[in-house]
Protein backbone atom coordinates (compact mmCIF):
# COMPACT_ATOMS: atom_id res chain seq x y z
CA UNK A 1 0.00 0.00 0.00
CA UNK A 2 2.88 2.33 1.24
CA UNK A 3 4.30 1.85 -2.43
CA UNK A 4 1.05 2.02 -4.48
CA UNK A 5 0.19 5.30 -2.47
CA UNK A 6 3.53 6.50 -3.33
CA UNK A 7 3.93 5.70 -7.00
CA UNK A 8 -0.10 7.77 -6.83
CA UNK A 9 1.24 10.27 -5.41
CA UNK A 10 4.28 10.60 -8.20
CA UNK A 11 1.89 10.80 -10.97
CA UNK A 12 -0.41 13.34 -9.05
CA UNK A 13 2.61 15.38 -8.73
CA UNK A 14 3.29 14.95 -12.44
CA UNK A 15 -0.54 15.62 -13.80
CA UNK A 16 -0.90 18.98 -11.77
CA UNK A 17 3.00 19.86 -13.14
CA UNK A 18 1.83 19.22 -16.88
CA UNK A 19 -1.90 20.52 -16.26
CA UNK A 20 -0.33 23.79 -14.63
CA UNK A 21 1.98 24.55 -17.77
CA UNK A 22 -0.82 23.49 -20.01
CA UNK A 23 -2.92 26.09 -18.37
CA UNK A 24 0.04 28.87 -18.73
CA UNK A 25 0.79 28.16 -21.58
CA UNK A 26 -2.55 28.77 -23.25
CA UNK A 27 -3.10 32.14 -21.79
CA UNK A 28 0.01 33.28 -22.48
CA UNK A 29 -0.94 32.90 -26.44
CA UNK A 30 -3.88 34.36 -25.27
CA UNK A 31 -4.33 37.80 -27.50
CA UNK A 32 -3.79 41.28 -25.96
CA UNK A 33 -1.68 42.82 -23.32
CA UNK A 34 -2.93 43.14 -19.92
CA UNK A 35 -1.12 46.16 -19.20
CA UNK A 36 -2.46 48.03 -22.36
CA UNK A 37 -5.78 46.59 -21.16
CA UNK A 38 -5.66 48.22 -17.58
CA UNK A 39 -4.67 51.39 -18.82
CA UNK A 40 -6.57 52.11 -21.79
CA UNK A 41 -5.60 52.82 -25.44
CA UNK A 42 -3.96 56.48 -24.76
CA UNK A 43 -1.39 55.10 -22.01
CA UNK A 44 2.17 56.66 -22.00
CA UNK A 45 4.93 54.55 -22.79
CA UNK A 46 6.62 54.77 -19.66
CA UNK A 47 3.53 54.55 -17.68
CA UNK A 48 2.83 51.27 -19.63
CA UNK A 49 6.59 49.80 -19.46
CA UNK A 50 5.93 50.61 -15.55
CA UNK A 51 2.90 48.79 -15.17
CA UNK A 52 4.66 45.61 -16.96
CA UNK A 53 7.23 45.68 -14.77
CA UNK A 54 5.34 45.93 -11.73
CA UNK A 55 3.18 42.37 -13.09
CA UNK A 56 6.19 40.90 -13.64
CA UNK A 57 5.31 41.00 -17.17
CA UNK A 58 8.87 42.13 -18.75
CA UNK A 59 10.44 39.17 -17.29
CA UNK A 60 10.94 35.82 -18.89
CA UNK A 61 8.32 33.06 -19.50
CA UNK A 62 10.39 30.20 -17.56
CA UNK A 63 10.60 33.20 -14.75
CA UNK A 64 6.92 34.20 -14.83
CA UNK A 65 5.51 30.34 -14.96
CA UNK A 66 7.69 29.45 -11.73
CA UNK A 67 6.45 32.85 -10.29
CA UNK A 68 2.61 31.61 -10.74
CA UNK A 69 3.73 28.34 -9.46
CA UNK A 70 5.32 29.08 -6.58
CA UNK A 71 2.51 32.05 -5.59
CA UNK A 72 -0.02 29.61 -5.92
CA UNK A 73 2.02 26.90 -3.59
CA UNK A 74 2.19 30.31 -1.03
CA UNK A 75 -1.04 30.43 -1.40
CA UNK A 76 -0.52 34.44 -3.72
CA UNK A 77 -2.72 33.60 -7.15
CA UNK A 78 -1.63 37.41 -7.89
CA UNK A 79 -3.39 40.48 -8.25
CA UNK A 80 -6.49 40.58 -10.70
CA UNK A 81 -6.14 42.78 -13.59
CA UNK A 82 -9.03 44.87 -13.36
CA UNK A 83 -10.21 44.76 -9.60
CA UNK A 84 -6.58 44.96 -8.85
CA UNK A 85 -7.47 43.35 -5.94
CA UNK A 86 -5.41 39.60 -4.77
CA UNK A 87 -7.22 37.19 -6.53
CA UNK A 88 -7.19 34.42 -3.89
CA UNK A 89 -9.70 36.85 -1.68
CA UNK A 90 -11.84 37.03 -5.13
CA UNK A 91 -11.78 33.15 -5.86
CA UNK A 92 -12.02 32.21 -1.87
CA UNK A 93 -15.10 34.34 -1.78
CA UNK A 94 -17.11 32.26 -4.69
CA UNK A 95 -16.22 29.25 -3.81
CA UNK A 96 -18.16 29.67 -0.85
CA UNK A 97 -21.33 29.63 -3.36
CA UNK A 98 -19.58 26.97 -5.86
CA UNK A 99 -18.37 23.98 -3.09
CA UNK A 100 -20.92 24.10 -0.98
CA UNK A 101 -23.76 24.02 -4.08
CA UNK A 102 -21.31 20.86 -5.65
CA UNK A 103 -21.67 19.03 -2.55
CA UNK A 104 -24.96 19.92 -1.91
CA UNK A 105 -25.76 18.26 -5.02
CA UNK A 106 -23.52 15.34 -4.67
CA UNK A 107 -25.68 14.95 -1.45
CA UNK A 108 -29.14 15.09 -3.58
CA UNK A 109 -27.87 13.06 -6.33
CA UNK A 110 -26.87 9.88 -3.75
CA UNK A 111 -29.69 10.40 -1.80
CA UNK A 112 -32.00 9.52 -4.63
CA UNK A 113 -29.72 7.34 -6.55
CA UNK A 114 -29.38 4.78 -3.62
CA UNK A 115 -32.73 3.52 -3.12
CA UNK A 116 -33.50 4.13 -6.45
CA UNK A 117 -31.09 1.71 -7.87
CA UNK A 118 -31.22 -0.83 -5.43
CA UNK A 119 -35.09 -0.58 -5.62
CA UNK A 120 -34.58 -1.24 -9.83
CA UNK A 121 -32.04 -4.01 -8.72
CA UNK A 122 -34.15 -5.83 -6.48
CA UNK A 123 -37.39 -5.91 -8.75
CA UNK A 124 -34.83 -6.82 -12.10
CA UNK A 125 -37.55 -6.87 -14.95
CA UNK A 126 -40.20 -6.18 -13.24
CA UNK A 127 -42.93 -2.60 -13.46
CA UNK A 128 -40.71 -0.85 -10.59
CA UNK A 129 -37.47 -1.68 -12.53
CA UNK A 130 -39.04 -0.49 -16.01
CA UNK A 131 -40.10 2.40 -14.37
CA UNK A 132 -37.39 3.49 -12.74
CA UNK A 133 -35.02 2.90 -15.55
CA UNK A 134 -37.33 5.02 -17.98
CA UNK A 135 -37.33 7.68 -15.68
CA UNK A 136 -33.34 7.48 -15.69
CA UNK A 137 -33.14 8.03 -19.40
CA UNK A 138 -35.05 10.76 -18.99
CA UNK A 139 -32.86 12.46 -16.10
CA UNK A 140 -30.19 12.04 -18.33
CA UNK A 141 -31.52 13.63 -21.31
CA UNK A 142 -32.68 16.54 -19.88
CA UNK A 143 -30.30 19.60 -19.72
CA UNK A 144 -29.91 20.70 -16.33
CA UNK A 145 -30.00 24.38 -17.22
CA UNK A 146 -33.44 23.92 -18.72
CA UNK A 147 -34.33 21.79 -15.85
CA UNK A 148 -33.29 24.88 -13.58
CA UNK A 149 -35.48 27.24 -15.45
CA UNK A 150 -38.27 24.96 -15.46
CA UNK A 151 -37.28 24.72 -11.68
CA UNK A 152 -37.73 28.79 -11.18
CA UNK A 153 -40.69 29.07 -13.08
CA UNK A 154 -42.89 26.50 -10.62
CA UNK A 155 -40.92 26.80 -7.33
CA UNK A 156 -39.63 30.67 -7.72
CA UNK A 157 -42.61 32.32 -9.81
CA UNK A 158 -45.19 30.12 -9.60
CA UNK A 159 -45.49 29.30 -6.13
CA UNK A 160 -42.92 31.34 -4.59
CA UNK A 161 -41.35 29.41 -2.25
CA UNK A 162 -37.63 30.00 -3.49
CA UNK A 163 -36.24 33.13 -4.62
CA UNK A 164 -35.62 32.99 -8.32
CA UNK A 165 -32.12 34.19 -8.22
CA UNK A 166 -29.27 35.39 -6.13
CA UNK A 167 -27.43 34.36 -3.14
CA UNK A 168 -28.05 35.91 0.32
CA UNK A 169 -24.75 35.24 2.09
CA UNK A 170 -23.81 32.76 4.55
CA UNK A 171 -24.33 35.40 6.75
CA UNK A 172 -27.83 35.19 7.01
CA UNK A 173 -27.72 31.97 8.55
CA UNK A 174 -26.52 28.35 7.72
CA UNK A 175 -30.62 27.54 6.59
CA UNK A 176 -31.19 31.01 4.68
CA UNK A 177 -28.00 30.06 2.61
CA UNK A 178 -29.29 26.50 2.15
CA UNK A 179 -32.40 27.30 0.96
CA UNK A 180 -30.99 29.46 -1.37
CA UNK A 181 -28.99 26.80 -2.73
CA UNK A 182 -32.13 24.17 -3.12
CA UNK A 183 -32.97 24.47 -6.37
CA UNK A 184 -29.91 25.15 -8.11
CA UNK A 185 -28.50 21.99 -6.54
CA UNK A 186 -31.65 19.64 -7.40
CA UNK A 187 -31.15 20.89 -11.26
CA UNK A 188 -27.38 20.20 -10.70
CA UNK A 189 -28.13 16.85 -9.35
CA UNK A 190 -30.82 15.85 -11.38
CA UNK A 191 -28.50 14.12 -14.44
CA UNK A 192 -25.64 12.64 -11.94
CA UNK A 193 -28.72 11.06 -9.78
CA UNK A 194 -29.84 9.71 -12.98
CA UNK A 195 -26.10 8.24 -13.93
CA UNK A 196 -25.67 7.17 -10.22
CA UNK A 197 -28.82 5.13 -9.99
CA UNK A 198 -27.94 3.16 -13.34
CA UNK A 199 -24.69 2.12 -12.09
CA UNK A 200 -25.63 1.51 -8.01
CA UNK A 201 -28.23 -0.97 -10.49
CA UNK A 202 -25.90 -2.17 -12.89
CA UNK A 203 -23.51 -3.01 -10.22
CA UNK A 204 -25.74 -4.45 -7.63
CA UNK A 205 -26.96 -7.00 -10.28
CA UNK A 206 -23.47 -7.78 -11.10
CA UNK A 207 -23.08 -8.77 -7.76
CA UNK A 208 -26.43 -10.58 -7.38
CA UNK A 209 -25.08 -13.04 -10.36
CA UNK A 210 -21.93 -14.32 -8.03
CA UNK A 211 -21.22 -17.28 -6.34
CA UNK A 212 -21.24 -16.34 -2.56
CA UNK A 213 -24.50 -14.68 -3.12
CA UNK A 214 -25.84 -18.00 -4.23
CA UNK A 215 -24.20 -19.27 -0.90
CA UNK A 216 -25.91 -16.76 1.20
CA UNK A 217 -28.57 -17.02 -0.11
CA UNK A 218 -27.94 -20.99 0.60
CA UNK A 219 -27.31 -20.84 4.04
CA UNK A 220 -30.65 -20.04 4.92
CA UNK A 221 -30.45 -15.65 4.19
CA UNK A 222 -33.87 -14.33 2.80
CA UNK A 223 -33.05 -12.46 -0.37
CA UNK A 224 -33.45 -9.13 1.21
CA UNK A 225 -31.09 -9.97 3.75
CA UNK A 226 -28.61 -11.49 1.32
CA UNK A 227 -28.75 -8.09 -0.59
CA UNK A 228 -28.41 -6.13 2.43
CA UNK A 229 -25.39 -7.82 3.79
CA UNK A 230 -23.40 -9.00 1.39
CA UNK A 231 -24.49 -7.61 -2.00
CA UNK A 232 -24.50 -4.13 -1.02
CA UNK A 233 -21.14 -3.81 0.34
CA UNK A 234 -19.81 -5.31 -2.63
CA UNK A 235 -21.41 -3.83 -5.04
CA UNK A 236 -20.47 -0.39 -3.57
CA UNK A 237 -17.17 0.23 -4.85
CA UNK A 238 -17.72 1.04 -8.42
CA UNK A 239 -20.54 3.26 -7.07
CA UNK A 240 -18.01 4.88 -5.42
CA UNK A 241 -15.89 5.76 -7.81
CA UNK A 242 -18.49 7.04 -10.00
CA UNK A 243 -19.27 9.36 -7.20
CA UNK A 244 -15.53 10.65 -7.23
CA UNK A 245 -15.54 10.95 -10.80
CA UNK A 246 -18.96 13.30 -10.45
CA UNK A 247 -17.57 15.73 -8.54
CA UNK A 248 -15.49 17.31 -11.11
CA UNK A 249 -18.47 16.92 -13.13
CA UNK A 250 -20.48 19.17 -10.49
CA UNK A 251 -17.95 21.79 -10.09
CA UNK A 252 -18.24 22.29 -13.78
CA UNK A 253 -21.47 22.33 -14.07
CA UNK A 254 -22.34 23.99 -11.14
CA UNK A 255 -20.23 27.13 -13.53
CA UNK A 256 -23.77 26.75 -15.87
CA UNK A 257 -26.06 26.37 -13.46
CA UNK A 258 -24.96 29.75 -11.76
CA UNK A 259 -25.59 31.20 -14.81
CA UNK A 260 -29.26 30.16 -14.53
CA UNK A 261 -29.77 31.43 -10.64
CA UNK A 262 -27.38 34.59 -10.73
CA UNK A 263 -25.57 33.43 -8.30
CA UNK A 264 -21.95 34.60 -7.23
CA UNK A 265 -19.71 31.55 -7.75
CA UNK A 266 -16.88 30.58 -9.81
CA UNK A 267 -18.33 29.94 -13.22
CA UNK A 268 -20.04 33.89 -12.54
CA UNK A 269 -16.45 35.07 -11.83
CA UNK A 270 -14.76 33.87 -14.98
CA UNK A 271 -16.89 34.08 -17.05
CA UNK A 272 -17.13 38.36 -15.85
CA UNK A 273 -13.50 37.93 -16.08
CA UNK A 274 -13.60 36.57 -19.76
CA UNK A 275 -15.12 39.36 -20.89
CA UNK A 276 -13.07 41.71 -18.83
CA UNK A 277 -9.50 40.13 -20.15
CA UNK A 278 -8.73 39.59 -16.51
CA UNK A 279 -7.15 36.62 -17.64
CA UNK A 280 -4.75 36.17 -14.51
CA UNK A 281 -8.80 35.37 -12.82
CA UNK A 282 -9.57 33.13 -15.89
CA UNK A 283 -6.39 31.43 -15.21
CA UNK A 284 -6.45 30.59 -11.64
CA UNK A 285 -9.74 29.61 -11.64
CA UNK A 286 -9.36 26.80 -14.51
CA UNK A 287 -6.27 25.58 -12.42
CA UNK A 288 -8.64 25.30 -9.28
CA UNK A 289 -11.44 23.50 -10.82
CA UNK A 290 -8.68 21.31 -12.95
CA UNK A 291 -6.56 20.96 -9.29
CA UNK A 292 -9.75 19.72 -8.01
CA UNK A 293 -10.25 17.28 -10.77
CA UNK A 294 -6.69 15.74 -10.18
CA UNK A 295 -7.20 15.55 -6.49
CA UNK A 296 -9.98 14.19 -6.01
CA UNK A 297 -9.54 11.17 -8.36
CA UNK A 298 -6.27 10.66 -6.67
CA UNK A 299 -8.28 10.47 -3.14
CA UNK A 300 -10.84 7.93 -5.07
CA UNK A 301 -7.88 5.60 -6.43
CA UNK A 302 -6.66 5.60 -2.97
CA UNK A 303 -9.77 4.53 -1.51
CA UNK A 304 -10.23 2.23 -3.95
CA UNK A 305 -7.06 0.80 -3.45
CA UNK A 306 -7.52 0.63 0.34
CA UNK A 307 -10.99 -1.39 -0.47
CA UNK A 308 -9.64 -3.77 -3.11
CA UNK A 309 -5.79 -5.17 -2.53
CA UNK A 310 -6.02 -6.91 -5.59
CA UNK A 311 -5.72 -3.24 -7.42
CA UNK A 312 -3.08 -2.29 -5.76
CA UNK A 313 -0.52 -4.78 -8.33
CA UNK A 314 -2.11 -2.94 -11.29
CA UNK A 315 -0.81 0.56 -12.69
CA UNK B 1 -35.25 -4.50 -27.20
CA UNK B 2 -36.03 -3.97 -30.67
CA UNK B 3 -38.50 -1.38 -30.00
CA UNK B 4 -35.85 0.96 -28.28
CA UNK B 5 -33.82 0.83 -31.69
CA UNK B 6 -36.28 1.59 -33.71
CA UNK B 7 -38.26 4.24 -31.22
CA UNK B 8 -34.70 5.71 -30.42
CA UNK B 9 -33.97 5.33 -34.07
CA UNK B 10 -37.26 7.18 -35.18
CA UNK B 11 -36.94 10.37 -32.83
CA UNK B 12 -33.08 10.60 -33.77
CA UNK B 13 -34.21 10.47 -38.02
CA UNK B 14 -36.64 13.23 -37.17
CA UNK B 15 -34.34 15.51 -36.19
CA UNK B 16 -31.51 14.88 -38.82
CA UNK B 17 -33.92 15.54 -41.49
CA UNK B 18 -35.41 18.81 -39.64
CA UNK B 19 -31.99 19.39 -40.05
CA UNK B 20 -31.76 18.23 -43.66
CA UNK B 21 -34.98 20.18 -44.42
CA UNK B 22 -34.26 23.76 -43.21
CA UNK B 23 -31.13 23.69 -45.75
CA UNK B 24 -33.96 24.18 -48.64
CA UNK B 25 -37.14 25.31 -46.74
CA UNK B 26 -38.21 26.80 -43.09
CA UNK B 27 -41.55 27.65 -42.68
CA UNK B 28 -40.56 31.11 -42.45
CA UNK B 29 -36.98 32.92 -42.55
CA UNK B 30 -35.35 32.01 -39.15
CA UNK B 31 -34.22 35.67 -38.82
CA UNK B 32 -36.53 37.98 -39.87
CA UNK B 33 -37.76 39.95 -37.03
CA UNK B 34 -41.80 40.75 -37.19
CA UNK B 35 -41.90 42.70 -33.70
CA UNK B 36 -45.84 42.90 -34.26
CA UNK B 37 -46.38 39.17 -34.08
CA UNK B 38 -43.74 38.90 -30.80
CA UNK B 39 -44.23 36.21 -28.18
CA UNK B 40 -46.77 34.54 -30.14
CA UNK B 41 -48.35 31.01 -28.43
CA UNK B 42 -48.07 28.18 -29.81
CA UNK B 43 -51.52 28.28 -33.33
CA UNK B 44 -52.20 27.69 -36.30
CA UNK B 45 -49.41 30.27 -38.30
CA UNK B 46 -47.37 29.69 -36.13
CA UNK B 47 -46.94 26.22 -35.52
CA UNK B 48 -44.31 26.59 -32.21
CA UNK B 49 -44.89 30.36 -31.81
CA UNK B 50 -42.81 32.98 -32.03
CA UNK B 51 -40.18 34.47 -29.99
CA UNK B 52 -39.39 38.14 -28.74
CA UNK B 53 -38.58 39.61 -31.85
CA UNK B 54 -41.58 37.30 -33.48
CA UNK B 55 -38.76 34.90 -35.62
CA UNK B 56 -40.70 31.66 -36.01
CA UNK B 57 -40.01 29.19 -33.40
CA UNK B 58 -40.45 26.33 -35.48
CA UNK B 59 -37.88 27.54 -38.36
CA UNK B 60 -35.44 28.38 -35.36
CA UNK B 61 -35.45 24.72 -34.00
CA UNK B 62 -35.35 23.66 -37.18
CA UNK B 63 -32.08 25.77 -38.07
CA UNK B 64 -30.64 25.18 -34.52
CA UNK B 65 -30.82 21.58 -35.16
CA UNK B 66 -28.45 22.03 -37.81
CA UNK B 67 -25.98 23.43 -35.35
CA UNK B 68 -26.64 21.11 -32.86
CA UNK B 69 -25.88 17.85 -35.04
CA UNK B 70 -23.30 19.58 -36.90
CA UNK B 71 -21.20 19.82 -33.83
CA UNK B 72 -21.82 17.08 -32.22
CA UNK B 73 -20.89 15.16 -35.10
CA UNK B 74 -17.81 16.61 -35.96
CA UNK B 75 -16.74 16.41 -32.11
CA UNK B 76 -17.35 12.78 -32.47
CA UNK B 77 -15.41 12.98 -35.33
CA UNK B 78 -12.08 14.51 -33.36
CA UNK B 79 -12.40 11.90 -31.21
CA UNK B 80 -12.85 8.64 -32.77
CA UNK B 81 -10.27 10.19 -35.66
CA UNK B 82 -7.50 10.96 -32.69
CA UNK B 83 -8.81 8.26 -29.83
CA UNK B 84 -8.91 5.44 -31.92
CA UNK B 85 -5.43 5.19 -33.09
CA UNK B 86 -4.17 6.33 -29.99
CA UNK B 87 -5.83 3.14 -28.21
CA UNK B 88 -4.95 0.77 -30.80
CA UNK B 89 -1.31 2.42 -30.59
CA UNK B 90 -1.42 1.46 -26.77
CA UNK B 91 -2.89 -1.95 -27.17
CA UNK B 92 -0.62 -2.29 -30.06
CA UNK B 93 2.80 -1.52 -27.09
CA UNK B 94 0.89 -2.52 -23.53
CA UNK B 95 3.12 -1.70 -20.51
CA UNK B 96 5.70 -0.31 -22.76
CA UNK B 97 6.30 3.52 -22.13
CA UNK B 98 4.26 4.54 -25.08
CA UNK B 99 1.56 2.54 -23.33
CA UNK B 100 1.93 4.78 -20.25
CA UNK B 101 2.56 7.89 -21.51
CA UNK B 102 -1.01 7.17 -23.71
CA UNK B 103 -2.84 6.39 -21.08
CA UNK B 104 -1.59 9.09 -18.51
CA UNK B 105 -2.21 11.51 -21.21
CA UNK B 106 -5.50 10.88 -21.30
CA UNK B 107 -6.29 10.81 -17.61
CA UNK B 108 -4.59 14.82 -17.66
CA UNK B 109 -7.35 15.54 -20.58
CA UNK B 110 -10.00 13.64 -18.35
CA UNK B 111 -9.25 16.25 -15.60
CA UNK B 112 -10.47 19.46 -18.13
CA UNK B 113 -13.97 19.59 -18.33
CA UNK B 114 -15.38 20.50 -21.28
CA UNK B 115 -16.93 23.75 -20.40
CA UNK B 116 -12.92 24.36 -19.10
CA UNK B 117 -11.62 23.63 -22.50
CA UNK B 118 -14.51 26.11 -23.74
CA UNK B 119 -13.29 28.60 -21.22
CA UNK B 120 -9.58 28.34 -22.57
CA UNK B 121 -10.09 28.70 -25.98
CA UNK B 122 -12.02 31.41 -25.59
CA UNK B 123 -9.68 33.30 -23.83
CA UNK B 124 -7.64 32.79 -26.93
CA UNK B 125 -9.65 33.21 -29.78
CA UNK B 126 -13.15 34.73 -28.49
CA UNK B 127 -16.37 32.33 -28.84
CA UNK B 128 -18.13 30.70 -31.49
CA UNK B 129 -19.32 27.53 -32.70
CA UNK B 130 -15.86 26.22 -33.58
CA UNK B 131 -14.69 26.24 -30.06
CA UNK B 132 -17.60 24.23 -29.07
CA UNK B 133 -16.63 21.71 -31.59
CA UNK B 134 -12.77 21.60 -30.76
CA UNK B 135 -13.61 21.63 -26.44
CA UNK B 136 -15.94 18.97 -27.04
CA UNK B 137 -14.02 16.87 -29.45
CA UNK B 138 -10.67 17.17 -26.93
CA UNK B 139 -12.90 15.44 -23.72
CA UNK B 140 -14.07 12.96 -26.75
CA UNK B 141 -10.77 11.69 -27.27
CA UNK B 142 -9.60 10.05 -23.88
CA UNK B 143 -13.15 8.34 -24.03
CA UNK B 144 -12.12 6.66 -27.74
CA UNK B 145 -8.61 5.76 -26.75
CA UNK B 146 -9.66 4.06 -23.12
CA UNK B 147 -12.64 2.38 -24.25
CA UNK B 148 -10.73 1.29 -27.72
CA UNK B 149 -7.40 0.50 -25.64
CA UNK B 150 -9.20 -1.68 -22.84
CA UNK B 151 -11.49 -3.61 -26.14
CA UNK B 152 -8.08 -4.12 -28.18
CA UNK B 153 -5.81 -5.02 -24.90
CA UNK B 154 -8.42 -8.59 -24.43
CA UNK B 155 -8.20 -9.21 -28.42
CA UNK B 156 -4.92 -9.43 -28.05
CA UNK B 157 -4.78 -12.06 -26.41
CA UNK B 158 -6.98 -14.17 -28.72
CA UNK B 159 -5.42 -16.96 -30.60
CA UNK B 160 -6.47 -15.27 -34.32
CA UNK B 161 -4.63 -12.48 -33.52
CA UNK B 162 -1.50 -15.04 -32.78
CA UNK B 163 -1.71 -16.66 -35.71
CA UNK B 164 -1.72 -13.42 -37.65
CA UNK B 165 1.45 -12.42 -35.73
CA UNK B 166 2.82 -16.06 -36.85
CA UNK B 167 2.09 -15.09 -40.49
CA UNK B 168 4.80 -12.52 -39.66
CA UNK B 169 2.00 -9.17 -40.06
CA UNK B 170 3.27 -5.95 -38.41
CA UNK B 171 1.15 -5.13 -35.14
CA UNK B 172 0.19 -1.79 -36.97
CA UNK B 173 -1.32 -4.39 -39.99
CA UNK B 174 -3.06 -6.19 -36.96
CA UNK B 175 -4.06 -3.19 -35.38
CA UNK B 176 -6.09 -2.13 -38.31
CA UNK B 177 -7.14 -5.52 -40.21
CA UNK B 178 -7.74 -7.75 -37.05
CA UNK B 179 -8.54 -5.27 -33.95
CA UNK B 180 -10.37 -3.00 -35.57
CA UNK B 181 -13.36 -4.77 -36.90
CA UNK B 182 -13.29 -6.48 -33.97
CA UNK B 183 -14.15 -3.24 -31.81
CA UNK B 184 -16.07 -1.60 -34.49
CA UNK B 185 -19.64 -2.41 -32.81
CA UNK B 186 -18.41 -1.09 -29.43
CA UNK B 187 -17.02 1.99 -31.15
CA UNK B 188 -20.74 2.73 -33.18
CA UNK B 189 -22.55 2.24 -29.56
CA UNK B 190 -20.61 4.67 -27.52
CA UNK B 191 -20.00 6.93 -30.68
CA UNK B 192 -24.09 7.10 -30.10
CA UNK B 193 -23.33 7.97 -26.51
CA UNK B 194 -21.19 10.70 -27.10
CA UNK B 195 -22.95 12.13 -29.82
CA UNK B 196 -25.94 12.78 -27.58
CA UNK B 197 -23.06 13.94 -24.66
CA UNK B 198 -22.28 16.56 -27.06
CA UNK B 199 -25.71 17.37 -28.04
CA UNK B 200 -25.79 18.40 -24.69
CA UNK B 201 -22.38 20.08 -24.27
CA UNK B 202 -23.31 22.09 -27.22
CA UNK B 203 -26.64 23.38 -25.39
CA UNK B 204 -24.86 24.14 -22.26
CA UNK B 205 -21.77 25.87 -23.66
CA UNK B 206 -23.72 28.18 -26.42
CA UNK B 207 -26.26 29.04 -23.21
CA UNK B 208 -23.26 30.64 -21.23
CA UNK B 209 -22.48 32.17 -24.06
CA UNK B 210 -19.28 30.06 -25.13
CA UNK B 211 -20.54 28.59 -28.35
CA UNK B 212 -22.67 29.45 -30.88
CA UNK B 213 -23.14 33.55 -31.68
CA UNK B 214 -25.37 35.21 -33.54
CA UNK B 215 -27.18 35.47 -35.87
CA UNK B 216 -26.11 31.51 -35.98
CA UNK B 217 -29.23 29.61 -34.51
CA UNK B 218 -29.04 26.75 -31.52
CA UNK B 219 -30.94 25.67 -29.15
CA UNK B 220 -28.63 26.98 -25.86
CA UNK B 221 -28.75 30.49 -27.21
CA UNK B 222 -32.87 30.18 -27.67
CA UNK B 223 -33.01 29.22 -23.93
CA UNK B 224 -30.69 31.72 -22.90
CA UNK B 225 -33.29 34.16 -24.66
CA UNK B 226 -35.82 32.75 -23.01
CA UNK B 227 -34.75 33.22 -19.38
CA UNK B 228 -35.49 36.00 -18.85
CA UNK B 229 -39.07 36.11 -20.20
CA UNK B 230 -39.89 32.50 -19.01
CA UNK B 231 -42.45 33.86 -16.52
CA UNK B 232 -44.47 35.26 -19.93
CA UNK B 233 -43.16 33.06 -22.91
CA UNK B 234 -42.69 29.69 -21.11
CA UNK B 235 -43.25 28.31 -24.94
CA UNK B 236 -40.06 30.06 -25.62
CA UNK B 237 -37.88 28.14 -23.15
CA UNK B 238 -40.03 24.59 -23.05
CA UNK B 239 -40.11 24.37 -27.34
CA UNK B 240 -36.31 24.34 -27.25
CA UNK B 241 -36.06 22.09 -24.43
CA UNK B 242 -37.64 19.02 -25.71
CA UNK B 243 -36.21 19.92 -28.77
CA UNK B 244 -33.23 18.78 -26.97
CA UNK B 245 -34.96 16.27 -24.36
CA UNK B 246 -36.04 14.33 -27.59
CA UNK B 247 -32.93 14.49 -29.72
CA UNK B 248 -30.84 13.45 -26.53
CA UNK B 249 -33.14 10.96 -25.67
CA UNK B 250 -33.85 9.09 -29.05
CA UNK B 251 -30.18 8.76 -29.76
CA UNK B 252 -29.74 7.16 -25.82
CA UNK B 253 -32.27 4.95 -26.90
CA UNK B 254 -30.67 4.36 -29.88
CA UNK B 255 -27.03 3.67 -28.41
CA UNK B 256 -28.75 1.06 -26.15
CA UNK B 257 -30.79 -0.51 -28.65
CA UNK B 258 -27.72 -0.87 -31.12
CA UNK B 259 -25.59 -2.42 -28.13
CA UNK B 260 -28.71 -5.32 -27.63
CA UNK B 261 -28.71 -5.46 -31.29
CA UNK B 262 -24.76 -5.78 -31.98
CA UNK B 263 -24.03 -8.04 -28.97
CA UNK B 264 -26.86 -10.17 -27.15
CA UNK B 265 -24.51 -10.95 -24.58
CA UNK B 266 -24.57 -7.88 -23.01
CA UNK B 267 -28.58 -8.75 -22.81
CA UNK B 268 -28.19 -9.30 -19.72
CA UNK B 269 -26.87 -6.57 -17.75
CA UNK B 270 -27.81 -3.62 -18.90
CA UNK B 271 -26.19 0.07 -17.34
Amino acid sequence: MVRYTFKRLLSLLLSLAVASLVIFAVIEVAPGDPASFMLGMNAQPETLAALRTELGLDTSKVARYLAWVGGMLTGDFGTSYTYRTPVIGMVADRLWVSLPLALYALALSTAVAFPAGIFAASRRGQAGDISVMGATQLGVAIPNFWFAMMLVLIFAINLRWFAAGGFVGWDKGFWAGMHALTLPAIALALPQAAILARVMRSSLLDVLGEDFMRTARAKGLTERQALWRHGLRNALIPVLTIIGLQFSFLLAGSIIIEQVFYLPGLGRLVFQSISARDLIVVESVVMLLVFSVIVVNFLVDLAYAAVDPRLRSRS
Amino acid sequence: MRRNLILGGMLSALFVLAALISFVWTPYDHVALNIPNKLQTPNAVHLLGTDHFGRDILSMIMVGARTSIAVALVAVGIGMGLGIPLGLWAAARQGSWLDELIMRGNDLVFAFPSIVIAILITAIFGAGAINAIIAIGIFNIPVFARITRGAALSLWQREFILAARVAGKSAARISVEHILPNVTNLLIVQGTIQFSLGILAEAALSYVGLGAQPPTPSWGRMLADAQTLVSIAPHMALVPGFAIILTVLGLNLMGDGLRDYLDPRLRVVRA
